[in-house]
């Protein structure tokens, strides 16, 4: 790294959360992985809940390298099965604050059955769904976020599926919590993660990232991705949620970002604790 | 979340479990209790049959003790789950039958890979695939053993009997935490199905092995320290702050692609198991002292074969029961001293050929080595291996 390199002081103060003598990290210069992972540890920092406590999780994909490099009771599992490990520890360990980050191939393409079972159950665990539209880590294949008519390395003649719409979905399904945000706004996200760490059930935020390597076939050049995020970005948290598919290829479309769900259905495991109680009499 | 609660609501937890004494008892309900006796706090599983009945008494049972029951979306996610809470600290296990069992595969590979000690029933069934849910089968005794990718090791019970879905349910759990191994009960539906007698001794004189902890500080523990055979194992939230992953991984959990890293990593997993193949490794020997002639035979199928060896007896012909208790690791040991004397070995089993190549690997150049394959959906009648007993004496 260039010794030129100052870490801003917010940064300085999540060192202790980095496991440095990993870096430096696989992600691509521009990723916004890094940028959702320093957000996490702000709000781990941030959360009055000790470090000890919190624990997280992640399946496979650039995304599910998170864990890696925070320092933190950090649980790399297989492919698409983060959710079921994580709800797992969490209903034996309900003393821990337990946050899976992962992409949107791992969570919604082999991880979607788990990811639509954990919110009908409605599990105390916290998701940070990095969505980039694409298979970064094994080379530009499409997801189930790909947008409609892309050229990915799997789709040489456009993609003809459709695809989900995260915060949507979601939300029909009944999470506590649903949120939206981008890298481009560090403090929202941060506030998000804090405020799910809150939440007593199934919390949601969707990230939308750019690939720098592969985004251009989902008409995101890696030059122009901020300006995208900056200038379609549109904040609304009251928005109809059936409006906010994300549609990368057509350059009218918004972003639509913001805190969109905030519902206080009880969590599986705070019923799982009641029905212990019924089932021990007392 | 408002309310931190620190761990499972376990007070009074004996007051609930199997009181000593003689029951008329199912296997796999005995399976249950004695996963409970165990220390077994949390049971994931998905429907299937013929191992129902171990999830449904789990669904009434784990709550009374304070521990928890789910029924997941599949059984893909129970074996996570189970390893999930594995590394809570938190004795797991889930159930299932051959098709469950498949599924499960990755996940087993999953817990041998991080060494997460976690057990899982396998209530054979006939297969291959949907086969006949409701009639034996011995079938997986091979997947049991290679079903996931790479090179690993784990354990498997055979049990034959009411008592020994009690016993080894709970030896699985020991020996599950004593190595940090997925550890599996390989039952079939004629002992997970069948009822009868079942003695539970006082719980005092029921060994339950416990979680090697680390004593080190957070700042010296390493999660898979190649220092140590099996290394002590810390579970999150204890301040150790570690990472663990799936990807072939150095003593500290971090990724690595050096051959170095993947010799040491790859060569501790079966060595931790292999070399202590004569501690875990258990078989039964029934009139082996003379007998010119071995039955090898293992769960339900070991009970025909007893009685086929009392009646060859009978008439006059020297044979003996070789019964594994572990398929994994093959008590091959045991049967030396017969092969050594030139004693004959015919394996019969509910499949179309798996132990007996391992018993061939071991011994096929020494005697000669017969097989009786019966299909699964039916257990051979003591007379059917009787038959085959006279044909070999014959030929």
């Amino acid at each position: 790294m260039s010794g030129r390199l100052r870490l801003g002081l917010r940064t300085e103060s999540i060192k202790s959360l980095l496991r440095l003598e990993r870096f430096p990290h696989i992600w691509c210069p521009g990723c916004g992985i890094g940028t959702v992972v320093k957000c996490y540890a702000e709000a781990v920092l941030e959360s009055g809940i000790p470090v000890e406590k919190h624990v997280v999780v992640s399946g496979i994909g650039c995304t599910s390298r998170a864990p890696g490099y925070i320092k933190l009771d950090g649980f790399h599992v297989i492919h698409g099965r983060a959710i079921p490990f994580a709800v797992g520890l969490k209903t034996v360990r309900q003393d821990l604050e337990v946050t899976i980050i992962a992409g949107d191939g791992d969570l919604l393409s082999i991880g979607g059955n788990h990811f639509i079972h954990a919110i009908r159950r409605n599990d105390d665990i916290n998701v940070i769904l990095v969505n980039n539209f694409i298979y970064g880590m094994t080379g530009g294949q499409y997801g189930p976020t790909t947008t409609i008519g892309s050229i990915t390395t799997t789709s040489p003649y456009g993609f003809i599926e459709g695809s989900f719409n995260v915060v949507y979905l979601a939300a029909a399904l009944g999470a506590n919590f649903v949120a939206r945000w981008t890298p481009l706004h560090t403090k929202e996200l941060t506030s998000a993660i804090l405020e799910m760490f809150k939440v007593d059930g199934f919390a949601l935020i969707e990230v939308v990232s750019p690939c720098l390597i592969y985004g251009e076939m989902n008409n995101l050049p890696p030059l122009e991705v901020m300006k995208v995020f900056r200038d379609r970005a549109v904040i609304d948290h009251d928005a109809d949620l059936s409006k906010t598919y994300i549609d990368l290829r057509d350059p009218k479309k918004p972003i639509v970002l913001g805190n969109f769900v905030r519902r206080s259905r009880p969590s599986y495991q705070v019923l799982a604790r009641e029905l212990i109680k019924r089932a021990r009499g007392g | 979340m408002s309310e931190r609660i620190s761990l499972l609501t376990t007070e009074r937890a004996e007051e609930w479990l199997l009181k000593p004494g003689v029951y008329f008892m199912q296997g796999n309900i005995a399976s249950a209790e004695a996963a409970l006796i165990a220390g077994c706090r949390f049971f994931a599983g998905y429907p299937i049959t013929p191992s129902n009945e171990i999830a449904e008494h789990m669904a009434r049972r784990l709550p009374q003790i304070g521990g928890y029951f789910i029924q997941f979306e599949d059984e893909i996610a129970s074996i996570n789950a189970i390893i999930g809470a594995a590394y809570g600290g938190v004795k797991s296990m889930t159930a299932t039958s051959g098709p469950g069992f498949s599924l499960m595969q990755e996940g087993i590979g999953l817990a041998a890979m991080i060494e997460a000690p976690v057990v899982i029933v396998d209530v054979q069934r006939a297969g291959p695939s949907t086969g006949i849910p409701t009639l034996v089968g011995q079938g997986d005794v091979m997947q049991a053993k290679w079903g996931s990718h790479g090179d690993y090791e784990i354990v498997a019970y055979l049990p034959n009997s009411v008592q020994e879905m009690f016993d080894l349910t709970i030896e699985a759990f020991n020996t599950a935490w004593e190595y940090r191994v997925p550890v599996i009960v390989l039952a079939d539906q004629s002992v997970g199905q069948m009822i009868e007698r079942l003695k539970v001794p006082p719980l005092d004189e029921i060994k339950v092995v416990e979680r090697n902890a680390p004593t080190v500080p957070p700042e010296e523990y390493l999660p898979f320290d190649s220092r140590y055979l099996i290394p002590p194992m810390a579970v999150a939230g204890e301040g150790y702050r570690f990472h663990v992953t799936a990807l072939t991984h150095d003593d500290r959990g971090y990724p690595s692609t050096s051959h170095e890293v993947s010799t040491k990593l790859v060569t501790r997993l079966v060595r931790k198991i292999r070399e202590n193949e004569k501690v875990i490794g258990r078989y039964e020997a029934i009139a082996l002292d003379d007998a010119e002639l071995v039955i090898v035979a293992y769960g339900i199928t070991s009970r025909s074969a007893l009685r086929a060896v009392r009646e060859a007896r009978r008439e006059g012909l020297k044979v003996g029961l070789f019964r594994p208790i572990t398929a994994w690791p093959f008590p091959y040991w045991g049967l030396r001293e017969a092969v050594d004397r030139g004693a004959r070995i015919l394996v019969v089993e509910i499949n179309m050929g798996q132990m007996v190549r391992v018993v061939r690997e071991h011994y096929s150049n020494l005697v000669d080595i017969y097989f009786m394959p019966w299909a699964p959906g039916s257990v051979p009648r003591p007379h059917d291996i009787l038959l085959k007993v006279k044909e070999v004496y014959g030929g």
